[in-house]
């Protein structure tokens, strides 16, 4: 098919998603290409789920600034979109004197980025805040918190799509070119036109941005590998604990997800590999050990899963890790927006990324603003709220009326993976060993797709080879 | 709030035989609770042969032990509500209930937890390597085929020889996929006898032990797994031994954890050991009122023992809705030299009991001895005993308070 739009955003994750939603305030007719099956397969999904405060990243920096303004709407953000995020506050936790000038560095850096809430805290408040930590004194950042990675990016999209943007989900990018001052795209097996592109294909944009011209960026992969930990544990780690933080690395943590349950990591690896998520034997015992220096909970039994994200950071020649990068470069395409190095923050800095996209293109085009926009998105539909409450994943108390409804959510993802991150189902603590063939058999019977026909995530991820008898059987 | 008498948690073979020994008893007030559509619990999946061979004196499949106990449910008229989960106990034993009705509250003279016990999966072993689509649980694999009518690959490796995985080797073999090998880190297989020989020997295919998966490959459908021989004591791959098998399916069938999340919540402890409540001699938990049995309580061989436990645990709870059960002390019984895991935990001293307990290793001609400091509670002989085989010993009354030891010598 041939498509005609303004404006293509190569990238669905959460900050394509979130530039798609800005321009969607106007009237440009906008695309999302989205390579993945969903729009949490890569980093938007795999990350520690933390919401920064701002005070780690140099001042001046696009970081510092996008981040501060993105902690700062967090709350709003939750509430218009219906996601869960709690500003539980975090504790970075130092021993040395070393450790104490770090930190009141910190501290100094993070009011000048325009960071609140940061105070040095001594060993007996730090025990108050969170009993089991490990370490004599800390910072503590109050307006840090933690949010659900996969419904933020999730509701982000589904606004966006609900406000008029066009989601191509499975479209991979595989070439742009430009022709009378229009690009056109090719994704799959179709074509797109538009006056405007936008790069924010994350591990990708180095890739686009070549596409485009615009060559000569160095983008490492950093993998952080995670352990998750049981929601017996969620209760006993009321914040994330962090230890001293570097210039460029946060350390291995542990973290409360907004569920209940604990996170361990990331160390950070350097990976040319950006599709590889598999975790090491080792990495998974280093995991464990370090963060036992700060926490003294984490037992081998508690694991329930393990998984990996990749961050696509931007290197100078000398390897040094730089800012994000969000350019028009009129010397070479002056109708396309590109992003380089979107890792952490981008989690927290999106919305703020997507208005900063989204004005720089209006400064050029003059999309008039539509007359009626919808900010809302609903909260998800959880247990509580279902009238029948038959059961079909008992770990996580998700109904039967919540799978149904998130098989036909507004994206179109019917993927078992895709019904996880919408419902937690197949999150909890047996791994989807009693629900998996009941979510299945519910995607078969909503979709009228046959058992073959059903995927994990990516589309060789077939998850049944077939029925075994034909014939009546169900 | 509904009140009832005695409130059974899960219409599996456990509580199923818990129910119908109630009504041998005269308790008519009996509810069962079953989270799934229709009873059974996990017997519905297991078509194949070998139950019944205690209960019923003949070797039957798990739908017909489960249709002989349902049968005998109904004859009775004892009330079981299925698609009913019980998503926690509150103080008082008032349990709440989801399901098609929304939720409702119930309030029990007396629980019995018999909800069974769930697969170790891929993430609790840790197994390293990419995560595709492929992956399954012995059990998950199981249900798929033998309730759902779906295949779930056509070329497999197993790793682990828990019985479920030996009876996935056959049935995935004679549905035509390829069973490649089953891989078992410890040095001796986790199922039971028979089933080796009628699963795996009679088929021809291979059991290695002290082997382990050391790496998944396969990006979005499982394409291989790289297997490694470890060592028998520590359990450490060795270099040098990786071997890639090709397959489109991995099964898991790498242990069986029992499944308390909800007895957690309402305050029970959970023995470290079992990963079950901690329970008396009567089978009653530290919550008084709630009482435990079957893969609930602890992971057992055969069905039929696990019937019979829940026999014994409804016995005691009979007694215990009348004010009769004698609680009394409270003497820790240990799992010693050669023990893995003894259940009960503790007796009260008030009369004779049963020990069941697992061998840690496997050994000829021994002893297996229940002692409390110099005196001898109760000995059996065994020719052989193994870790997959439950073994149950009969004890006189213990008193004092000083602990009392399970050992094999």
């Amino acid at each position: 098919m041939r498509y005609r739009f303004d404006i293509v955003v190569i990238g669905g994750g959460v900050v394509g998603s979130s530039i798609a939603r800005e321009l969607s305030r106007t009237n440009a007719a906008i695309a999302v290409l989205e390579k993945n099956s969903d729009v949490v397969d890569e980093t938007s999904g795999r990350n520690s789920a933390v919401v920064h405060g701002g005070f780690a990243y140099d001042r001046g920096s696009l970081k510092a600034k996008l981040c501060v303004e993105g902690n700062r709407m967090m709350g709003d953000l939750s509430e218009d979109l219906g996601f869960p995020f709690i500003r539980c506050g975090k504790v970075l936790v130092g021993n040395t004197d070393e450790d104490m000038r770090t930190l009141e560095n910190t501290i100094r850096q993070g009011y000048d980025n325009g960071a609140s809430g940061l105070s040095m805290i001594d060993g007996k408040r730090l025990h108050e805040l969170v009993p089991a930590v490990i370490g004599s004194f800390a910072m503590f950042s109050e307006n840090s918190g933690i949010l659900d990675p996969f419904l933020y990016t999730i509701h982000i999209a589904e606004n966006a799509h609900e406000n008029g943007v066009s989601y191509f989900l499975s479209h991979k990018v595989v070439s742009i070119e430009r022709r009378n001052g229009i690009h056109i795209v090719t994704a799959g097996d179709d074509v797109f036109e538009a006056e405007w592109v936008v790069n924010a294909a994350g591990l990708g944009a180095k890739t686009i941005s070549d596409m485009l011209g615009i060559t000569g960026y160095k983008v490492i992969g950093s993998k952080g590998n995670y352990l998750v930990l049981d929601k017996t544990l969620g209760p006993l780690l009321p914040m994330p604990v962090y230890p001293v933080p570097s210039n460029t690395y946060m350390g291995i943590h542990v973290t409360p997800t907004v569920d209940g349950n604990v996170t361990v990591g990331p160390d950070a690896v350097n990976t040319d590999d950006f599709s590889y998520y598999g975790v090491p034997g080792d990495r998974m015992e280093y995991l464990r050990e370090s963060a036992s220096t700060l926490w003294p909970h984490i037992s081998r039994k508690d694991v329930i899963r393990t998984f990996s994200g990749i961050l696509p950071k931007w290197v100078d020649d000398k390897g040094r890790i730089q800012d994000f990068r969000i350019e028009i470069r009129d010397d070479i395409d002056d109708r396309a927006v590109n992003l380089i190095g979107i890792e952490s923050p981008g989690l927290t800095a999106a919305v703020p990324i997507g208005r900063m996209v989204s004005e720089m293109i209006l400064e050029r085009t003059a999309f008039h603003s539509k007359d009626v926009w919808n900010g809302h998105h609903d909260k998800p539909m959880r247990f509580d709220d279902a009238a029948d409450k038959t059961l079909v994943c008992s770990c996580e108390n998700v109904t039967e009326e919540e799978i149904v409804r998130a098989i036909h959510n507004p994206l179109g993802v019917h993927t078992l993976s895709g019904i996880k991150y919408r419902t937690r189902a197949m999150m909890g603590r047996c791994q989807a060993g009693f629900c998996h063939m009941k979510i299945e058999k519910l995607i078969e019977r909503e979709c009228g797709l046959r058992a073959e026909d059903i995927r994990y995530m990516g589309p060789d991820s077939w998850i049944l080879s077939g029925k075994m008898r034909n014939g009546n059987g169900k | 709030m509904e009140n009832r008498g005695i409130v059974i948690i899960g219409a599996g073979p456990a509580g199923l035989a818990a129910a119908i020994r109630l009504d041998e008893l005269g308790v008519r007030d009996i509810l069962i609770l079953e989270r799934e559509n229709s009873g059974g619990g996990i017997l519905r999946q297991c078509i194949h042969d070998g139950f019944g061979l205690e209960r019923y004196g003949e070797s039957i499949s798990g739908p017909e032990y489960a249709s002989r106990l349902l049968e005998e449910i109904g004859k009775r008229g004892i009330e079981c509500r299925t698609g009913s989960s019980v998503i926690d106990i509150g103080r008082d034993r008032v349990l709440t209930v989801a399901s098609a009705r929304g939720t409702e509250i119930i309030k029990a003279g007396a629980i019995i937890a018999a909800a069974g016990c769930r697969e170790r999966s891929r993430g609790a072993i840790m197994i390293p390597g990419e995560r595709p689509a492929g992956v399954y649980t012995a059990g998950t694999a199981q249900a798929y085929m033998n309730l759902y009518n779906r295949m779930p690959g056509r070329k497999a490796v197993i790793l682990g020889s828990g019985d479920i995985g030996l009876i996935m080797a056959r049935r995935l073999t004679l549905e035509g996929a390829e069973v490649s090998a089953v891989f078992e880190l410890q040095d001796h297989p986790n199922g039971l006898e028979r089933n080796i020989v009628q699963c795996l020997d009679d088929y021809s295919i291979p059991l290695y032990l002290n082997h382990t998966v050391t790496e998944i490959h396969g990006k979005e459908r499982i394409e291989g797994v790289t297997v490694s021989e470890v060592d028998s004591i520590t359990h450490k791959p060795k270099a040098g031994t990786e071997k890639y098998y090709p397959c489109d399916t991995l099964i898991l069938s790498v242990g069986l954890i029992p499944d308390n999340t909800i007895l957690e919540r309402a305050g029970v402890i959970i023995d470290p050991v079992t990963g079950g409540a901690s329970v008396d001699e009567h089978y009653m938990t530290s919550v008084p009122g709630i009482f435990s049995a079957g893969n609930m309580l602890h992971v057992h061989d055969l069905a039929d023992y696990a019937s019979a436990e829940a026999e014994a645990a409804a016995e005691n709870a009979a007694l215990y809705i009348e004010g009769k059960l004698d609680t009394g002390g409270n003497i820790r019984v240990a799992a010693a030299n050669g023990v893995s895991h003894v259940v009960p935990m503790r007796v009260s001293g008030n009369g004779p009991f049963t020990v069941s307990l697992r061998a840690c290793r496997r050994e000829r001609n021994r002893k297996v001895e229940i002692r409390q400091g110099e005196k001898v509670l109760g000995w059996h002989f065994f020719p052989l005993v193994i870790p997959s085989q439950m073994i149950t010993v009969h004890s006189d009354a213990a008193s004092g308070s000083e602990d009392i030891e399970v050992s094999i010598i």
